[in-house]
Formats: structure tokens, C-alpha cells, sequence
């Protein structure tokens, strides 16, 4: 059996599973995946929807969601339902940033995702800029079943994900920074 | 007795079945099998989803490159650029034909005005809404992935959930509507076949009930400017 000499780059790579530990995992991420908190974070039109899948006609609570809860430290996916002002940044990251390990975020629509219809200096152009988002679910805004077909994506991710490690890559998208200060940067959105 | 009426309705409305819809976003079990329960609730016959480019019935494409549906999107996620028409493989009827065409999913609000500034009906919505991405490249769409394929019929792209009936009537019902928004030309045919499906029934409305006694007049605009 290996050691693990830094868990944030190798995960529990170091570790040759046996029969235990890897049932084990499975074990955690299978109880992580049914049991996920969200968190309330409806902020416009899409938090409407997202109400509409908490109640009875969809039922969240078929997924183990249905607690939507109101402190960040008790929740573990991150609804960003809705769109994000400038104002309301700072405040997102701050909920984020509260949140415990394993945390999550779903970027219900588009608002959310890429700033939507409202390309204006009001709103943020996507909440990856601000927090790593895991799924996004397109729409305006997004109905139950396309919020539910969001939530079956990050479910799948979390059963296939690793225990200790973010899922690399971010938003799968690079910006060029161009400041016009010395060299150009490329800035990779949505990594932590 | 006031505490107790709540209760009252919820042991009234005891009996009267399960509301909950079943949907799953198509969760897979170990054998790849989506579970029997896992159905979609019903939806309008006009919902806007997921788009489509649409071909002739000869599999010729309908877009002609012209950009107008890029024109008049508010949201500005329509990116199309047209080319002329290669001469010995033509991939449109005319003169032009569009060169690329790309969706971003995560700024379209779905409100079908490409649909209605579309002079050739190429861009239609098909009433697919369960999809997600897992990162921003998926959710722009190429024109390889709207484009239908060469049965006509849409392509199921692995981060999306169809399930019959999703692909029919891609925004057909509001093409019955004549372009002028007069209802007299309802029931009229109007439009063009289209690969798979051929050329679509009108809608069965006013005409139908009460058909128009003498042969419609297409009024034609030549003085202009506004009344």
C-alpha cells in the first residue's frame, strides 16, 4: 500500500485499493449523490422553477433534495438560479465559501451560466467566473424536468467522482486576459 | 377545532392518486435500460426547446445563410456566416447556403423569434428542454449538431434526454399562422415539405369552421411608411 504524500494533487491515488476501501468509496460517494443538501439561492424568475421542483408535482425529495436549506454550512449543491449582479458577487462567493468539502454548484439557467440576455455591466457574465460551477441547465428559465435532468448529471458525477479531489477542467473554457500590462494571462474560469 | 383543519385537508385529499411525475433526467441503470417510471410530463404542442435545421424533403438544407435569425435574436446567441453554394455539390437550393451556424445554449431564452424571422422555415424548435451541460463547450451548438440527419430526424447528442414525440412538430404549429398574422389564411399550406415528415397539415382553426366565402386578396404594401 502506497502513502498518500499530497492529497491535494493525488487524491487517493497513492492508495492501491482492496476489496474494503474500494466498496468504501463507492459506498461514500453513492451516500454523497443521495443526499445532497442544496442550498438556497434563488435569485430571479429561475428561483420560481426551482420551487416548482422542491414541490409535489416533481418532488425532489425523490432525489434526497428536498431540504433546501438556509445556512450554507448544512447544504452541499449550490442552486445558482438566477442572475447574478455585480452587487450580488461578493455575496455568492461568500455562501460559496461557507459551504463545507464536498461542495457543489448547479448554474441554473442562463442568467446564471453566461449572463443570458442581459449583456450589460449590471449582471455577471457567468457565475463560473466567480465559483466552479459543475452543471449547467440551459433554458429561460430552465423548467423542473430540465433543473431535474441537471441534477441526474450531477449525480452521476458525484457516483463517478473521485472522494478527495474536485473534478478538474472547470468551465472548459480559457480567457485571455489582455490588461495591457506586460504579458497576456491566460486565466482558466471556473477552477479553484 | 381550528388546529385540526389542516389535517382535515390532507386526509380529504388522501385518496384522490399521486401527483408526483416520475421523471428521473433518464437515469440509467447498470444495464443502460432508462427506469419504466421515468416519463416526461406532457407538454404544449408549442413549447420552444432545443432548435433544429431543417432540410427539403430532397435533403437539401433550408438555410440559406442569411442571418436573420442572428439579426433578430435578442439575446445574440445566433453566430451564422453564409458562403455561396460550391457549383457541382450544392448544399442548398440557390445561391447561398450557411457556412456556419452555432447556438450557444447558455444565452438562448427560447422565444422562437429565429423561427419567425426564418424566410425558409430552416430553423425550427423541437420541444426537447431536458438537456445539461457539464462544461461551456458542449453547450454551443454546431451546425453538424443542429443539423438533422439524413432521416430527417434530430441528433441525440449524449448530454440530452429524447424520448418519442419530442422531435414532432418543431414549431409547426406556429408556422400555420400565416406571416401577415391574418387568420383568414388559416388552413392555407403555405409552406415546404421537410425531410422525414413531408409537408405538415395546417392547423385546424377558424378556416375550418368557418371557411372564407370569397378567395383571399393578398394585399400588397406599395404606398408604405406607417398608417
Amino acid at each position: 500500500m502506497g502513502l498518500i504524500e499530497n492529497i491535494q494533487d493525488d487524491g487517493l491515488g497513492g492508495l492501491e485499493h482492496n476489496v474494503v476501501t474500494g466498496q468504501l468509496e463507492k459506498l461514500v460517494s453513492w451516500s454523497r449523490a443521495r443526499s445532497s443538501w442544496p442550498a438556497t439561492f434563488g435569485l430571479a424568475c429561475c428561483a420560481i422553477e426551482m420551487m416548482a421542483t422542491g414541490g409535489s408535482h416533481y418532488d425532489i425529495a425523490r432525489l434526497g433534495m428536498e431540504v433546501f436549506r438556509a445556512s450554507p454550512r448544512q447544504a452541499d449543491v449550490m442552486i445558482v438560479a438566477g442572475r447574478v449582479s455585480q452587487k450580488m458577487a461578493p455575496v455568492l462567493r461568500q455562501v460559496y465559501d461557507q459551504m463545507m468539502e464536498p461542495k457543489w454548484v448547479i448554474s441554473m439557467g442562463v442568467c446564471a451560466s453566461s449572463g443570458g440576455m442581459f449583456n450589460n455591466y449590471a449582471i455577471v457574465q457567468g457565475v463560473d467566473q466567480i465559483v466552479p460551477v459543475d452543471v449547467y441547465a440551459p433554458g429561460c428559465p430552465p423548467g423542473p424536468q430540465t433543473l431535474l435532468h441537471a441534477i441526474n448529471t450531477l449525480h452521476t458525477q458525484i457516483e463517478s467522482g473521485e472522494l478527495l479531489r474536485r473534478r478538474q477542467g472547470g468551465a472548459g473554457i480559457v480567457v485571455e486576459q489582455l490588461d495591457g500590462q506586460g504579458e497576456t494571462q491566460l486565466v482558466r474560469l471556473g477552477q479553484k | 377545532m381550528g388546529y385540526f383543519e389542516g389535517f382535515g385537508v390532507t386526509f380529504r385529499k388522501w385518496g384522490e392518486g399521486v401527483t408526483t411525475r416520475e421523471y428521473r433526467g433518464g437515469r440509467t441503470n447498470k444495464d443502460g435500460d432508462i427506469s419504466v417510471k421515468d416519463e416526461k410530463a406532457p407538454k404544449p404542442e408549442r413549447t420552444h426547446g432545443r432548435h433544429v435545421l431543417n432540410r427539403y424533403e430532397d435533403g437539401m438544407e433550408k438555410c440559406i445563410g442569411c442571418e436573420l435569425c442572428a439579426g433578430v435574436c435578442p439575446a445574440k446567441c445566433i453566430y451564422v456566416r453564409g458562403a455561396d453554394n460550391p457549383a457541382e455539390d450544392p448544399k442548398s437550393p440557390g445561391e447561398r447556403y450557411g457556412y456556419v451556424y452555432e447556438i450557444n445554449y447558455l444565452r438562448c431564452i427560447h422565444c422562437d423569434l429565429c423561427v419567425e424571422a426564418c424566410p425558409t422555415e430552416a430553423i425550427t424548435e423541437t420541444k426537447l428542454f431536458e438537456f445539461s451541460f457539464t462544461n461551456r463547450s458542449d453547450a454551443i451548438y454546431t451546425k453538424e449538431e443542429l443539423l438533422v440527419g439524413d432521416d430527417g430526424k434530430p441528433q441525440n447528442l449524449p448530454w440530452e434526454d429524447w424520448r418519442p414525440g419530442d422531435d414532432e412538430n418543431t414549431s409547426g404549429w406556429m408556422r400555420a399562422t400565416s406571416p401577415s398574422g391574418k387568420a383568414a389564411y388559416e388552413g392555407q399550406v403555405a409552406w415546404g415539405g421537410e425531410l422525414g415528415y413531408g409537408v405538415r397539415e395546417p392547423e385546424l382553426g377558424q378556416a375550418q369552421e368557418d371557411p372564407p366565402e370569397v378567395p383571399v386578396e393578398i394585399e400588397t404594401d406599395d404606398h408604405g411608411g406607417h398608417h
